[in-house]
């Protein structure tokens, strides 16, 4: 690190139980105690003491140094989700807090554990508008799991125990604490203790066991069973147990944009994805089948289409942590409110061993016309101009699905998620309850950051990466090997593709006029190349896995592609259109 | 589909006594625009212990959800939701009008005898008449003091005592033999 006008920083090591220490160390002790080894972060005025506390055990606590708030956020994210344990934050009061909220309410909604933590004016100021100050807990309050202001010292280390449990246990979501610089200086006697329990929050319901058997008793008289895996599987790190409750039972498997990688892509009974632009199969058969399994989802509008037209026929079982989520929008049969992993686990001894051939076959029917009149024609195009399509299913082949792919927001994060064979589990992250423009540059930071010896993919539009554009600073700060792969249709393509089939034609500013992308990130000292023609496509792709560090392959694709097929709002979901 | 009828439902929270939390409750009703009648807050009489009363107009359905939501907070113990007909429950009105209104005439008099209101206190220029009821109740005494030239009116928000006898350590003990603290591992 360049320090030359600077002091150099002393290797420090936590000094013992009962030491007077600063409210600084004590945040900077906790967060080792709590086994954290990344803080994604940005300085200023009313952090700069934690700041300062930092400087001397960076050799246990690396600080990544973003370009922006938001992409502290989203990188803690992605760092989070890969490696299923809280993505840290750390920045400083007033408009660093407020450029985290984006951040926040992707988490909260995709239920991803962060802890974040804000720097705020000195205690005697609060409400004064001071300098910087705004109310951190206030404009949170929304978009967090639970927030807290710590205004002294002493509290410190009992509030960062409480913020890790409450983010990581349970349904998992951000957790804020806004930390007064007076606290931050304050002293306190140090000792920590792990948080295991807390009186008012109940995070992991014990299975019932009556209905553990009443759905066992209806996946076994089931003739037409469907299951579909959410994010909760990957939470709870249930996949082996999806599997064995797939196979053994002999169930299709439709794993929701979220919950992609939580069962191998192409494994037999994979049947895709669900939902607006999933596949055509396991919609078209969630208003076949006579009993759906949701595991760890929360009918999202998205995946449901017209809600009195989705599975009407079907009975419902749905394993859900989060019981709020249970019969908000889809109304069930069976509910069993627990983990996932705990609930397979009590479910799968009960479960009996069964052959659905024809059923399956007939998912494979669907795929097979989706293969012939969407598939194939977007991965195999003739025309002159370049498919998103054929560019992911060609990373996709290059990395044999061992890849992390990291997307952006809109039509290439639809094409991605369809065309990439996901082999293993926690290896795709993406914004999905928000739908965060800007998410995807920043995320591939925290997957590189989180996983360096895995190959990482950021997919992005060119929208999207504009919103975020600047973390190339990070990347190209700490030589992170991010593989961006920029698919360039010169248009905010999923709001054209709207305005297309549903606003006449009428292209009311989506189309975008570009810099030169190269040339940016070159001045990151980021190599790169654009191409064009089809016929330099594997090359380029050969070249970027090749590179050391990062790359920034930008490939010029058609630029009115549509996302096929779909189901148009509102729709039910066995209506699904193909043009 | 039948529309669902619209009902009075008054909703019980009991949580920690945390600064922020009557906030972060609040944003549940106003996200799904739903508008606050009353709320009364006060120390439950367990340590530490804090109990909303909520009343809000809406379906049956809403409320379920908004219950479920409260109950997902941190720092909320256990929420429920009543119907008028499982719940004890009062509001408090206060009127001042002229004390001039009183003299040559027992027509304020009578009305406070027949609201079952009391006079709380007397001085040369105004009195203040106190009345425990329902909202009803409380309305129709303040329509008959208009005419007397009333000075102002204040009513409180509902307070309720529910009619079900399972206490709330019953239903948090049941709550917490139903729950992991960590992830099972079986």
């Amino acid at each position: 690190m360049e320090t030359k006008k600077g002091k150099q920083p002393d290797r420090k090591e936590i000094p013992p139980y009962g030491t007077e220490i600063t409210g600084s160390e004590a945040l900077i002790f906790s967060l080792i105690e709590e086994g954290v080894d990344t803080i994604f972060g940005y300085p200023g005025g009313a952090i700069m003491p934690v700041y300062d506390a930092l400087f001397d055990y960076q050799h246990h606590l690396q600080h990544i140094l973003v370009r922006h708030e938001q992409g502290a956020a989203h990188a803690a994210e992605s760092y989070a989700k890969i490696l299923g344990k809280p993505g840290v934050v750390m920045v400083t009061s007033g408009p660093g807090a407020t450029n985290l909220i984006t951040g926040l309410a992707n988490a909260m909604v995709d239920s991803v554990p962060i802890v974040a933590f804000s720097g705020q004016v000195p205690s005697n100021l609060l409400g004064t508008d001071a300098f910087q100050e705004t109310d951190v807990i206030g404009i949170t309050m929304p978009v967090t799991k639970w927030n807290y202001q710590v205004t002294s010292a002493e509290e410190l280390p009992e509030v960062v125990a409480k913020a890790f449990y409450i983010a990581s246990t349970g349904r998992p979501g951000p957790v804020m604490i806004d930390i007064t610089k007076d606290a931050q200086f304050g002293k306190v006697k140090w000792n920590y203790k792990k948080c295991t329990k807390i009186r008012s929050y109940f995070p992991y319901p014990k299975v019932d066991e009556e209905k553990v058997e009443e759905a066992a008793h209806l996946i076994n008289k089931s003739k037409k069973p469907l299951l579909i895996a959410g994010r909760g599987v990957l939470i709870s790190n249930a996949t082996d147990e999806l599997m064995q409750l797939a196979t053994k039972a002999d169930i299709p498997v439709t794993t929701t944009l979220l919950g992609l990688s939580a069962f191998p892509s192409d494994h037999p009974l994979h049947v895709g994805m669900p939902g607006m632009h999933g596949n055509m199969a396991p919609n078209i058969k969630t208003n076949e089948c006579d009993l759906l399994i949701a595991i760890g989802m929360r009918f999202d509008d998205r995946i449901t289409g017209k809600l009195d037209e989705y599975a009407p026929q079907a009975k419902i079982i749905h394993i859900e942590i989060d019981q709020s989520e249970v019969d908000k929008n889809v109304k069930t049969d069976v509910a069993l409110v627990a983990d996932a992993r705990d609930a397979l686990r009590k479910l799968l001894p009960l479960v009996k061993e069964n052959d659905h051939k024809e059923w399956i076959e007939s998912f494979e029917k669907e795929y097979e016309h989706e293969y012939e009149h969407v598939i194939k024609p977007a991965r195999e195009a003739k025309g002159k101009d370049i498919k998103m399509d054929e560019v992911v299913h060609l990373i996709s082949e290059k990395t044999k699905g061992e890849a992390i792919v990291v997307t952006d927001v809109g039509q290439h994060q639809m094409v991605a998620a369809r065309n990439y064979n996901f082999k293993r589990a926690r290896s795709f992250v993406t914004s999905g309850g928000l739908g965060t423009m800007g998410f995807g540059l920043p995320a591939a930071v925290g997957a590189t950051v989180a996983r360096p010896d895995r190959t990482v993919i950021g997919f992005a539009g060119d929208g999207g990466f504009q919103m975020t554009i600047q973390e190339l600073g990070t990347i190209g700060h700490y030589r992170l090997p991010v593989k961006m792969v920029l698919l360039n249709n010169s248009f905010l393509g999923m709001v054209r593709q709207w305005q297309d089939l549903f606003f006449e034609k009428r292209y009311s500013f989506t189309e975008l006029v570009n810099p030169d992308f190269i040339k940016i990130a070159e001045g990151y000292g980021i190599p790169g190349q654009r191409i064009e023609k089809r016929d330099d496509l594997e090359k380029a792709i050969d070249t970027m896995l090749a590179t050391e560090g990062p790359y920034l392959l930008e490939v010029a694709v058609m630029k009115e592609q549509n996302v096929f097929p779909m189901v148009p709002a509102g729709a039910s979901v066995s209506d699904m259109v193909t043009k | 589909m039948e529309k669902e009828k619209v009902e009075e439902f008054t909703i019980k929270v009991y949580s920690e006594n945390h600064i922020g939390l009557l906030n972060r409750l609040t944003i549940i009703f106003t996200r799904r625009k739903v508008n606050i009648e009353s709320l009364t807050t006060s120390e439950y009489h367990i340590p530490g212990v804090h109990s909303f009363t909520i009343v809000i107009n809406t379906t049956e359905s809403m409320v379920k959800k908004i219950v479920k939501q409260a109950e997902k907070l941190v720092d909320v113990l256990k929420a429920f939701y009543y119907r008028t007909e499982d719940i004890h429950y009062q509001e408090i009105a206060l009127y001042k009008v002229p004390t001039s209104a009183l003299t040559g005439t027992n027509e304020i008099e009578k009305l406070v005898r027949r609201y079952n209101a009391r006079i709380l206190e007397v001085t040369p220029d105004y009195t203040v008449i106190e009345k425990t009821g329902h909202k009803e109740e409380t309305q129709e005494l303040l329509e008959n003091l208009k005419p007397f030239g009333l000075l102002e009116f204040v009513r409180s928000g509902r307070v309720a005592i529910t009619k079900p006898m399972k206490e709330l350590t019953t239903h948090l003990k049941e709550k917490e033999d139903a729950t992991h603290f960590t992830q099972a591992e079986n």
